[in-house]
Formats: structure tokens, sequence, C-alpha cells
């Protein structure tokens, strides 16, 4: 079983960081700090961060409908939520480039737009803090809502300091799932951002674009920031999950 | 009042984002006909890289699925130091990109890499054909079954297990008849999921396959290559097709996701 995952994934990982550092420090600095791949890493950075803050509010959004709501095709809906999870990621950038590129029919063009980039990213990160956050409201207790009700707090008071405060763990875990999706985001990219250097070129088609111009050792220096910086908010996002759940949330 | 305005809120946002676009993607893959649809996806190449996606997903599938359930038993069920690392690297897949991914197959198995070279001298390759696009498809989809019977196996506990060996079951047959069937549910969704991640995989294969068409071009490299070549009604023909096939996997989804209150 550890051969099997080392031979798949482990030693792959690690020639990925080994090779990162052929050039030592210096090289591993340079490929780094070219101004493309910055502006990439940067680009890569922000849009997830924006991505996963509208998600944040959208996903409770959606899975506060999904729970507390009732209308006829609630079911359809709810297993619409998983499309993203299911539909392959070059497909979901087809079909947005369709409806929002050149020559679609509702006569916006985002392609090749830095909006393009968190559209996309928004399409594919959907799921998780929507099935994050579901099962806790599901779970929720509702006595404490009415109490607060009965006590005369609005509506808006009783989400804000009685709903809120149970699903922050969730919102958090969805959200460092969805961020650790983005960063490394790469089909849904290609077709509709048009990778322009500079402008819409995202860290991992920075990557592959290097791989295929045989610049390797620079793809591996900016895999290795891209990997440390999912891992790191994935690490941090559970940290503070947990710290919420125990000062009893 | 406020809850309608939440429902529109809720529904506008997933049609616009989700509903609208694929569903216009359908449109327009059958806006010349269903014969020419038809035609565009039974070209020899489009013919060609269904079947070398199924081939991936056949092969994944089962090796995930064999590891996953052993992984699972392993991790749950002993005690030993590094399990909490075992349990991370695991999962490691899901914070990885796609096209990371790619590169590292790239690194070891391709010809200057650290085992690429050997195997090439004894006749096998790995980049740029068909091994190294099973190997990234494996990757990419190893943690879901893992992480799908983990949580059923703690929850089912061990006592039927003991009461079994006690009754002289040898472990083989205490796991056909009392841990298998325990898990199965878990398993299966564990499989659709696998499937499909499989299905779908692009960034990876991009990288190891060398896209080469009639050879080692998947369905999600053929849409690409369509849409690259103008060939629009290809694109969306074949996106069709994937989408049909995840739309497949979600159905499954449905059936098997564990469900509150069954247990």
């Amino acid at each position: 079983m550890l051969v099997y995952l080392s031979v798949i994934a482990l030693i792959p990982l690690a020639a990925v960081v080994s090779k990162s550092t052929t050039g030592g420090w210096s090289g591993f600095w340079d490929a780094v700090s070219n101004p493309q791949a910055v502006s990439a890493l940067k680009l890569t950075v922000i849009a997830s961060f924006i991505v996963v803050a509208i998600n944040a509010v959208t996903g409770t959004l959606i899975a506060w409908v999904l729970v507390r709501d009732d209308f006829p095709g609630k079911g359809i809906v709810n297993s619409l939520i998983d499309l993203p999870f299911a539909l392959p990621t070059i497909v979901a950038g087809l079909t947005l480039l369709a409806l929002y590129g050149p020559k679609g029919p509702v006569g916006v063009n985002l392609a090749f737009t830095r909006a393009s980039v968190g559209m996309a990213l928004l399409f594919v990160t959907l799921p998780f803090v929507v099935r994050a956050v579901q099962p806790v409201l599901l779970e929720l207790d509702r006595e404490a809502e009415e109490a607060a009700e009965s006590l005369g707090a609005r509506r808006l008071t009783v989400f804000r300091r009685v709903i809120l405060p149970s699903l922050t763990p969730a919102i958090l875990a969805g959200s460092a799932l969805g961020f650790a999706r983005a960063v490394g985001e790469f089909g849904s990219l290609v077709l509709l951002t048009g990778n322009i250097p500079f402008k819409t070129q995202a860290a991992s088609v920075f990557i592959f674009s290097q791989v295929e111009s045989d610049n390797v050792a620079g793809a591996a220096a900016v895999s290795v920031v891209l990997l440390g910086l999912s891992l790191a908010v994935l690490l941090v996002m559970g940290y503070v999950s947990r710290r919420v759940v125990r000062n009893g949330g | 009042m406020g809850r309608y305005a939440l429902r529109f809120a809720a529904l506008g946002y997933l049609g616009v984002l989700l509903a609208l676009p694929v569903g216009y993607v359908f449109y327009r893959a059958f806006e010349h006909g269903f014969a020419a649809a038809w035609d565009s996806v039974t070209t020899p190449a489009a013919q060609h890289a269904f079947w070398l996606t199924c081939e991936m997903v056949a092969i994944a599938v089962p090796l995930n699925t064999l590891f996953g359930v052993i992984c699972a038993l392993v991790l749950v069920r002993q005690r030993f130091r590094g399990r909490a690392l075992l349990s991370a690297a695991i999962d490691l897949p899901f914070a990885v990109s796609p096209v990371v991914i790619g590169l590292a197959l790239f690194l070891v198995y391709g010809r200057n890499g650290w085992f690429g070279a050997w195997l090439l001298d004894h006749g096998i390759q790995v980049i740029f054909s068909v091994p190294g696009m099973v190997l990234a498809t494996i990757f990419v989809s190893l943690p879901f079954v893992v992480r799908e019977v983990v949580p059923v196996l703690r929850e089912i506990g061990t006592e039927q297990e003991q009461a079994a060996a006690t009754l002289g079951a040898t472990p083989l047959q205490t796991f056909l008849r009392i841990t298998l069937p325990a898990i199965r549910w878990g398993v299966a969704y564990g499989v659709v999921l696998t499937t499909a991640r499989a299905l779908g995989e692009f960034g990876a294969i991009s990288i190891v396959s060398g896209k080469l068409v009639g050879q080692t071009e998947t369905l999600t490299l053929h849409v690409e290559n369509r849409f690259q070549a103008f060939d629009l009604t290809g694109a969306y023909a074949a996106a069709v097709v994937l989408a049909l096939m995840a739309i497949g996997t979600l159905l499954a989804m449905n059936v098997f996701k564990p469900k509150e209150g069954t247990r």
C-alpha cells in the first residue's frame, strides 16, 4: 500500500521539490521572482481570495434556501449543486465561454478578461461551502432561534448572533477546500481566459506554459510555491475551525 | 417577502453560473441538427478518445477502490506511528494542482526522469503514452474511496468483527461476511466520485499524454483540440457526451449518497 502511494504520488511530488532546487536557492528564487511568474501567482492568490469570499456568502445563502425554504424542484436544484464536481473542468470552461464569450447570446463578452478567471473559479468551487454548511444547518437546534425571536430579536439579529456563529466552522472549512481547489485550477481556465501573460494567466497555466517551453525547473519552482500555498491554507483553516469549535462557537 | 428574495437570489445565482451555461452548450451542440452532432462524435478521433477515456476509468477505478478499502482499513483499525502523516499524504491530491501532478509524473517517468530512462531501456514508455496517463488518472482520483470508507468504518465499530473472530471465522471470512457488507454503500459512493474525477481529468493528462490525436487523446483533450481547430460543433458535441456522463454519475451519487437518518 505504501509502495502504491509512493510510486503514484509521493516520489513524483518529491521530484518536483527536488527539481525546483536544481539551480540552488538562487535558481529557485530567480524562477519564482520572474515578473511573469509573480504576476501569475498574484492573480491566482487574489482571484482565489475574492472567489472564496463570494462563495462564503453565496454558498451559505444557497445552503440556507435548500434547508429552510421549500419549493417545487428543490430536489433537482439540490443535486445540481454537485454538477461542478462531476462535470469535467474543460467542459465547465467551454460552457461559460459559449454563453459569456464572444458572439454569446447574452451580449456580454467576458472571455480573456480577469473577470473570466473569477467566473471559472466560482463555477468549479461552488459546491464546497454549500456542502459544508448544509448538514450543519440541518442539525441546528431551532429552539435558540425561537427563544431569541420571542425575546424580540429581529430576524437579521437572530441570524447574525445565533445562527451564524454555529455555521462559522463549516463556512471556514468549505472555504479552505474551495481555496485549495481554486489555487490549483487549470482545466476551466484554458479556453476561457486566453492565458494572456500579466493579465489573465493564472499560476497553473503559467506552469503548463513553462513545461511546454522546456523550462521544467522554473515550472517546478512555481509548483512548489503553489503547493505550499494550498497546504498552508488547509492547515490554517483547519486550525482556526478547530479553535472556533473549542470556544463553543 | 424576505424568503422569496433569498430564494430568488440563490436560484438566480445558480441559473446564471451553472444551469444556463450548461444548458446552452446542449443547445449549441444540436443547433445544426442531431445528425451533425452525431457525425462529429463518431469521427475516428472522437471514438478513439471516447474509448481511451473509458479505458482510463476501467483501470484507475478498480485499482483505487482496492487501494482505498485497504488503506481505510489500515487507517481505522490499526495503530501505528505516522498514521496522521499517512492520512494527510492520502489527501495530497486534493491540494495539488492537476498541472503540478502532471509535472511530477513527468519528472519521475519522463525520458530524463528518475526512473524514466531505466524504464525506456526496458522498452516501457510511460510519458507521452498510455501508462503515464493511467498513473495521472490514478493520482488525481486517489483519495475518494478512502475518504468515503473511513467514516463508515469508524461508525460500525469492531464488535461484530470480534464476535465473528471468536466464533472461529478467518480474517478473510470476517472481512467478506461482516465488514464488506457494512461498508458497501460507502465504497459505492467513493467509486462514483472516483469515476467522475477520472472521466474529467484534464490538467495532468495534458502534460503526460503529449496529446497525440488518435493515440493519447482522451475525450477531455478532444474537446480542447476540436475547439482550437474551430470545429465548434465537434467541441460542443464532445462536451455534451462528457456532460451526459457527468449527469449519469450525478444520478448515481444521489442513489448512493449517505442520507440522514438511514444509519
